[in-house]
């Protein structure tokens, strides 16, 4: 009797052991995933699902990488050869290990017309019908990888200086980075050229950050989540027949915004200051 | 002279996969393109990983049929054919886990195993389990974002980086630290294949009367418990972990061993 009892103990403690080690393993090996997925600022290849959908369709087997790799297009001007754009993360490059991307001041994207590394995605991580146009043809154009952004601060158009080097680079030249021009007060007689860029157009190619003439672009590709805002549905363009649809046929004093502020009367908050 | 037969066979298909792994990347070639994860045999077959696509679904993700094909592919190539011959034929990670051992014999570290409390050889199939549980959770291909043996293959084709420190510690493991550590207990790729290929038809089958039982073979198999039959009996090796490597057969010096056909009418 007692010694199956101690068979019994012994049998329970090997097995709250072996469940302990378990989680304590499952533990750490999630706390590690979810660590190692969460390098926001890196640019995917074109047509690539948003970041999180991404990273867990992306199946790591390089593909992509070695068809951008081997493009006989691959020449410097000077006829040497280039690397590929698109790079497979390895250890040390703090990105999801064996996921492709690519660092625009390295090598940007050079937007082939037959986009080499999407059809050949095992998984569809990329994503061609995303690229396909009306005709049903790959149309790089259509590429959403990022969206170059301009710290103004340290562009030296923003100076007056005449710079259009990105403006030069982009292969949308005129759609997804125009000029505008502004005069300059400075002088009386020059004009600003400054650099816009058109978030509908760009396709986040990075050539205008691989172009830019500061020592640290001015102009950079960020992935879209991080790049751009998002108006929500709360306001509406009235002047804008189609988006004031979206309003359908309520009356203007039927539409009403309630927050926390609305509880109280306009006296009250506007004779105190209000924490925003 | 011992016998290499199988052991450089072994080491021709595995730097012969890997070289032309490496020049679809290097030179363009269209033979054998991608990692391991999915691959493109002459730009037409697709070929996968069987426990990489099933990472993929339980992260929540309807695979394209690429990769579902692919992973169809190779399920029945090793179920049908060649068994857990994926680890000592084409992993990469298995020269790195043989060196430690060969190592370990002649610089006569602990020959015998040591039979660790929580580590044994079925751990792997936890580790396995566990890892598809782990990839339910965080929404990634769990092992796959650790795996040495993809980071080992793509060091190979595109580059090692800082990867190279997790091949490095998987020798030292098997070197210091366990013997069979990594293949023979914790690998959940392995555990993956031996279930895949426990009913294969090439078999290493054992002839009991040539048996001398010098017991090289078990000194030498990295799973020699596979091996239970040496001297006993005269059937075929049939354990879904033995990796087909073949050591066995090479240091026979009896003739005892031998590579064969599964007997179909015999359950074994």
């Amino acid at each position: 009797m007692a010694n199956s009892d101690n068979n019994r103990r012994k049998f329970m403690v090997t097995t709250l052991q072996s469940v302990g080690l378990t989680t304590i393993g499952g533990l750490l090996w999630s706390g590690y995933c979810d660590e190692a997925k969460s390098s926001p600022l890196v640019l995917r290849p074109p047509g690539a699902l948003p970041e999180e959908q991404f990273l867990d369709t992306c199946i790591k087997c390089g593909l992509c990488s070695e068809a951008c790799a081997n493009r006989e297009s691959n020449k410097n001007r000077d006829g040497t050869q280039r690397e590929g754009t698109l790079k497979m993360a390895k250890g040390g490059d703090h990105k999801l290990i064996g996921t492709p991307y690519f660092i625009p001041t390295e090598v940007p994207c050079y937007m082939c017309d037959d986009i080499p590394c999407v059809p050949v995605c095992p998984s569809e991580a990329l994503d061609m019908k995303s690229l396909l146009n009306k005709k049903g043809e790959l149309e790089i154009n259509k590429a959403h990888m990022g969206l170059a952004v301009v710290h103004k601060e340290s562009c030296v158009s923003f100076w007056g200086l005449q710079c259009d080097a990105c403006y030069r680079a982009c292969p949308l030249l005129d759609e997804a980075i125009t000029l505008d021009y502004q005069k300059n007060e400075r002088t009386g007689k020059h004009a600003f050229l400054l650099p816009v860029v058109h978030s509908d157009v760009c396709t986040g190619c990075g050539l205008c950050e691989k172009a830019c003439i500061t020592e640290k672009p001015a102009i950079f590709v960020l992935p879209r989540e991080h790049s751009m805002g998002r108006d929500g549905d709360h306001y509406v363009k009235g002047w804008d027949k189609k988006d004031q649809q979206r309003a359908g046929d309520r009356k203007l004093d039927e539409i009403e915004t309630h927050d926390k502020r609305s509880e109280k009367s306009p006296t009250d908050y506007l004779n105190k200051e209000i924490e925003y | 002279m011992k016998n290499l037969k199988y052991l450089l066979l072994r080491r021709a298909t595995q730097i012969g996969l890997m070289f032309l792994y490496f020049s679809a990347n290097a030179y363009g070639w269209h033979i054998l393109e991608g990692t391991f994860g999915s691959s493109k045999l002459f730009g037409l077959i697709p070929l996968a990983d069987p426990y990489t696509a099933l990472q993929a679904l339980s992260a929540g993700f309807l695979l394209g049929g690429d990769v579902i094909a692919g992973a169809l592919i190779i399920t029945i190539f090793y179920m049908v054919v060649g068994g857990r011959a994926f680890c000592s034929w084409v992993c990469p990670i298995n020269m790195v886990t043989d060196l430690a051992n060969w190592l370990r014999r002649k610089l006569k570290l602990d020959k015998e195993e040591v039979n660790y409390r929580f580590l044994k050889r079925r751990t792997r199939y936890w580790i396995m389990v566990l890892g598809l549980i782990v990839s339910a959770i965080t929404g990634i291909a769990a092992f796959e974002a650790l795996s040495p043996i993809t980071i080992m293959q793509r060091g190979i084709i595109f580059g090692f980086g800082a990867g190279i420190s997790v091949v490095i510690s998987i020798f030292l493991f098997d070197l210091f630290g366990v013997k069979n550590g990594w293949c023979g207990h914790i690998c959940p790729l392995g555990a993956a294949y031996s279930l895949i290929g426990q009913k294969s038809i090439i078999r290493v089958k054992h002839n009991h009367e040539a048996c001398t039982n010098c017991m090289d073979c078990k000194v030498v198999c990295p799973e020699n418990q596979v091996l239970h039959m040496i001297n006993k009996e005269s059937i075929s090796v049939t354990d879904g972990e033995c990796t087909n490597c073949g050591r066995c057969i090479d240091v026979c010096n009896d003739d005892a061993l031998s590579f064969s056909i599964r007997d179909l009418n015999k359950k074994s």
